[in-house]
């Protein structure tokens, strides 16, 4: 190998070292766990106590402005899933005679992979309340958001032309226009704070509050009555813990709620993100190096400039 | 509120009437509208008192069937209280004055109510050629329903005629056949459609404004919202068998005689407002199309009757979740037949291409083996 | 071999020959339907939906169609950082490569966006800027794009040097003292920015957590995806020199790519081992015996597979055999980016996904428009290296 070949590499890897450091550093104090925010607010939803009226879905409806979705026999609203018309959803799990029913709609997670995905802070969680919101203003309907969420939460108008991402915001817009107009009376969800969910809700299957007190609230139904639910407050921790927190008779999964460990979903990507990235220090010094090394280079060998002709 | 022991009317009395049924027909008339008890108790106080307000009511393009159905009560003596509610100073059905006696007769209770006589409006008012089409003493409909709404207290449209322009308007509407709130453009116009008019509606409405001296809540068509708030759908007593699924498929079949949702056959129930479905007709339970086993055909409905096909089906205003639940994981997601072969098709032709073109090369000469005296660059 | 400045030169002849009206017409068609889709939305043409909300757009035309366009870097690290200078011709058809396939990535883009209106905030709203390793790419893929033209100018400037028009003229003679006086500069950027953005699309996947199966997600993700983008890069430079060598008549550069085929195989050959390494320290090994497992089976095997051809001295010297062998290491890595992107990504098993007609087509299209444009490219500028092939005998 000629030697100035090695002279070449010996930079090179000498940066390349260098780099790694300085990456690996900042990468191994990894990235801190997020915390519940101060005032987050929440909901909490027992299966024991929901009937299935779905008097909660019509008036997530209303209380947004969407639109029915009738897709399914052009009769009937009945959406299969949450999507581009339906923010909370119904859900009937059975395995013979073990019924439940489940309320879909988002987790504002506490460590939300959907606002870590999004370019431009489209979808944002709220310092205080902890709710993740969304703004179209910035987005440009990437769907990575998407592909991000662990619950499937976040949905796309594919059939508009001029398309939004639609998910629960716990009616965020309720609690900040409460004095609204008066519309002749028969909408019951006009006025009011918090969720139009929990408002309608004939059994109280599911409350809002601050997840504080609802969590401790779940502990204690857990505790008064132990043999009526799985022993655990789902949301507690998983995926970093949510504000939407569930009780269950049936094991979660049964309900489309996954096992997950502790850690935020993006934690690993953010990690080595931010670590890599850190105040571009990185990207600085490679650039530097890159052009020592090809600088040194060209004066070596007088070649590998300009491809001009003599 | 009168102590009903002491309870004491002349009215109630000269028409045979306890004392416990003249409170019950006025305490029906009054929840009707909608009303509390304390309200309620105010109109019987002032129908006891026998306050009775001018009723001047118009007829023009009508089959007064509206008239009818404020008389076909299946209570004794209800039809002739109804009338003693009120004075029907002009009615010309029911008036025994005829001719130029009846046209004085309207005159003097104009004049002498000036400001507070409700203005009833039953049928059409026709437009084209300045209204010739209906003419009463020499006068066009047109002219007349401006001369009397101009003073009077209430105005209230009863019927799908009076309301939109009903069965005369049907096309081609030959007559330019137009509702009285069109007509009396500016005015409130309290609008009362159906075909025919539900009666308690008019009861309570009219009780309403003596007793109380106001109008019901109104929508954006005058629509009191007591009565025509809710589309026949959201109050049917079929709607169980809607959310199941259970439609009748044809007329006589298993179905229809065992009560089954009408939609498919072409109920307008859907989309028309009105009450028929708890307030049914003639005081008789079921004595309304769906209870009878016929489709609703939105006779209310400027948009429905006399419009679209009896039997066909509309949009649900409104739609509510069925009585089906989604799984947890409903499968969703299209993988086309069409699209996996062409990719297939791609895919395989751009591999097999790319592996011909290097079996091609094979033919191609090699480069010779490097030589021992390698030249550094 | 000696080291003199390399002679790049226009192809020359007709453009519109029969096989190139066959690709204007399948890139005509995948306009129409581009056409349709900014009409209509995503749903009237494509089959993307709330599960798999990224599908063959992203999974192959800009993900894969990035790498496929890393020939540009992956030869100027050879060329430039190792100072082996002899691939030097090889350069310049690589940066036309890599300008088409990232700017047509760009257009793909813009296709799937729902929202592409408002694309223009992205760089502008910096105070706005989160941590997503995407805005990384889109930033970093935007700025690769220009640092491409300003590579591959000499080229145009090249030809407009010639050009009858005084004022092209001195505007070229202009424009090719800048380029070489900025040279070194222009050329860092040109190995900064793929090392960030194409190891960023590894990191991107990591932000699906879960939903990554667990045989592709690992924190060394970025990492694999920057050296298969390398071993993609000499694999299209390989097949791409014979390609233009057989169809346009020139001189094939075999000795040349015999021995960048050398450093492809010892590159995918690491790739193959670290990836198998990875798995079994992870503990993931027994989650092989899977269909999941078959996916790595496939894309590990394609890239062993290329090795294996060209593991012989005299295969590596055979333009057959480097070209196969290129295929199968080009295959295999576009296997692993679809591994990660579609196949290892699990919204959940109610979901699927099978991209639709009308999708394809605008994939087609795009293909097709990159590989006209490069013909066009190459008749017109002085762009390939070499001399016409000498009249067999």
């Amino acid at each position: 190998m000629n030697p100035g070949r090695r002279r070449a590499l010996r930079v090179l890897a000498g940066t390349a070292s260098a780099t790694a450091t300085v990456a690996a550093a900042p990468a191994h104090a990894a990235r801190a766990p997020k915390t519940v925010p101060p005032e987050a607010m929440g909901m909490l939803y027992d299966t024991t106590k929901c009937i299935g009226c779905k008097a909660c879905v019509v008036a997530c409806r209303e209380a947004n402005d969407l639109a029915p979705d009738v897709s399914l026999d052009g009769l009937h609203q009945a959406p299969l899933d949450l999507n581009g018309k339906t923010k909370n959803v119904i859900k009937l799990y059975k395995e013979g005679d073990r019924i439940s029913f489940m309320k879909s709609q988002c987790m504002h997670c506490v460590d939300p992979a959907c606002a870590s995905a999004c370019m431009l802070h489209s979808l944002q969680k709220d310092e205080t309340t902890g709710i993740v919101s969304y703004n179209p203003k910035y987005c440009v309907g990437c769907r990575y958001c998407q592909m991000a969420c662990p619950f499937n939460v976040a949905k796309f108008e594919f059939d508009k032309a001029v398309p939004k991402i639609v998910k629960c915001e716990l009616c965020r817009h309720r609690v900040a226009d409460a004095k609204l107009a008066d519309d002749g009376g028969f909408s019951r969800y006009t006025r009011g704070h918090g969720p139009a969910c929990c408002e309608v809700c004939p059994r109280g299957a599911v409350i809002y509050g601050k997840r504080a007190e609802l969590l401790a609230e779940a502990k204690r139904r857990l505790a008064a009555n132990p043999g009526a639910y799985v022993p655990r407050v789902y949301g507690e921790t998983e995926a970093g813990g949510t504000q939407v927190l569930y009780l269950s008779h049936v094991p979660f999964e049964k309900l489309g709620l996954p096992d997950y460990g502790p850690q935020g979903v993006p934690h690993t990507a953010y990690t080595i993100q931010e670590g890599l990235y850190k105040g571009f220090a990185a990207p600085v010094a490679l650039y530097a190096a890159l052009g020592a090394v090809l600088w040194r280079n060209r004066k070596k060998t007088g070649e590998g400039g300009a491809e001009v002709k003599p | 509120m009168n102590d009903l022991r002491t309870f004491e009317s002349p009215v109630a009395e000269a028409h045979g009437l306890d004392r416990r049924s003249f409170v019950k027909t006025i305490t029906l008339a009054a929840t009707a509208v909608g009303l509390n008890a304390t309200a309620a108790a105010k109109m019987v106080e002032a129908a006891a008192a026998g306050l009775k307000p001018s009723v001047i009511w118009l007829h023009f393009q009508e089959c007064t069937g509206c008239t009818e159905s404020l008389l076909r009560t299946s209570h004794p003596g209800l039809a002739q209280l109804i009338l003693d509610l009120v004075s029907l100073d002009y009615h010309e059905t029911l008036m025994a004055a005829a001719g130029l006696q009846a046209e004085e007769a309207l005159h003097a209770a104009m004049k002498a109510n000036e400001g507070k006589y409700i203005c009833v409006i039953e049928g059409a008012i026709p437009t084209k050629d300045d209204g010739i089409y209906c003419m009463i003493g020499g006068k066009t409909a047109l002219s007349i329903v401006n001369e009397v709404a101009e003073k009077a207290g209430a105005i209230v449209a009863i019927g799908s005629c009076a309301s939109w322009g009903g069965i005369p308007s049907a096309d081609p509407n030959p007559t330019g056949a137009t509702g009285a709130p069109t007509v009396l453009k500016g005015k409130t116009v309290v609008t009362l459609p159906g075909c025919p008019a539900n009666p308690y509606i008019f009861l309570g409405t009219a009780l309403q404004f003596v007793a109380l001296g106001s109008l019901p809540a109104l929508d954006d068509k005058g629509r009191p919202l007591f009565a025509y708030g809710r589309t026949i759908h959201e109050h049917c007593p079929r709607r169980a068998h809607f959310d199941a699924g259970r439609f009748v498929q044809k007329f006589g079949d298993e179905g229809h005689r065992q009560g089954w949702c009408l939609y498919k056959t072409g109920c307008k129930g859907p989309a028309t407002h009105a009450s028929c479905s708890t307030l049914q007709f003639g005081e008789v339970v079921d004595a309304w199309p769906i209870g009878l086993g016929h489709p609703c055909f939105g006779c209310t409905e400027q948009s429905l009757a006399f419009r679209v096909p009896l039997h066909d089906t509309v949009m649900i205003e409104r739609p509510t979740p069925p009585d089906t639940y989604p799984g947890i994981h409903e499968a969703q997601g299209h993988v086309g037949a069409i699209a996996t072969g062409i990719a297939g098709l791609a895919a395989g032709a751009a591999l097999g291409a790319g592996y011909r073109f290097a079996k091609k090369l094979e033919d191609e000469p090699s480069a010779p083996p490097p030589s021992d005296k390698e030249v550094k660059p | 071999m000696s080291s003199h400045p390399s002679v790049h030169r226009e192809v020359g002849g007709p453009l519109l020959t029969g096989s190139y009206r066959v690709l204007l017409a399948i890139a005509a068609l995948g306009g129409v339907m581009m056409l349709w889709r900014f009409a209509a939305g995503l749903a009237a043409v494509s089959n993307l939906n709330d599960g798999y909300p990224w599908g063959i757009w992203i999974a192959f035309d800009v993900v894969t169609g990035t790498a496929l366009g890393c020939g540009g870097y992956a030869v100027a690290l050879l060329v430039y950082i190792l100072n082996k200078g002899e691939y030097h011709p090889l350069v310049r058809p690589a940066i036309l490569t890599s300008l088409l396939g990232y700017g047509l990535a760009v257009l793909a883009v813009t296709v799937d966006l729902g929202r592409f209106w408002e694309l223009w905030k992205v760089p502008v709203y910096f105070w706005r800027w989160s941590h997503s390793p995407q805005l990384e790419v889109a930033l970093c893929v935007a700025a690769y794009v220009f640092v491409l033209l300003i590579e591959l100018s000499p080229a145009f400037f090249e030809k407009w040097r010639k050009s009858p028009d005084t004022g092209l003229r001195s505007f070229a003679e202009k424009g090719l003292a800048v380029v070489k006086k900025s040279f070194v500069w222009t050329l860092a950027l040109g190995i900064l920015l793929p090392t960030m953005h194409q190891s960023s699309l590894g990191t991107m996947m990591l932000l699906t957590g879960p939903k990554l199966h667990p045989l592709w997600f690992t924190p060394w993700l970025p990492f694999l995806f920057l050296v298969n983008c390398v071993i993609m890069g000499y694999g299209v430079v390989v097949l791409e020199s014979h390609a233009a060598a057989s169809a346009f008549s020139r001189r094939r550069e075999t000795e040349m790519l015999g021995r960048l085929s050398k450093v492809a195989m010892g590159v995918a050959l690491f790739f193959v081992a670290f990836r198998v390494v990875d798995i079994v320290l992870r503990g993931r090994a027994g989650a092989l015996l899977s269909w999941f497992g078959v996916a790595v089976l496939v894309e590990l095997g394609l890239l062993v597979a290329g090795a294996l051809v060209l593991m012989s001295e005299a295969n590596r010297r055979s333009p057959g055999p480097q070209a196969l062998a290129a295929l199968l290491l080009v295959v295999g890595g576009t296997v692993y980016r679809f591994n990660v992107y579609l196949v290892g990504f699990r919204p959940g098993e109610n979901w699927s996904y099978f991209p639709a007609v009308p999708e394809l087509l605008i994939t087609f299209g795009i293909v097709a428009l990159e590989i006209a444009l490069y013909v066009a490219a190459v008749k017109t500028f002085p762009i390939l290296a070499g001399e016409p092939a000498p009249a067999r005998a």
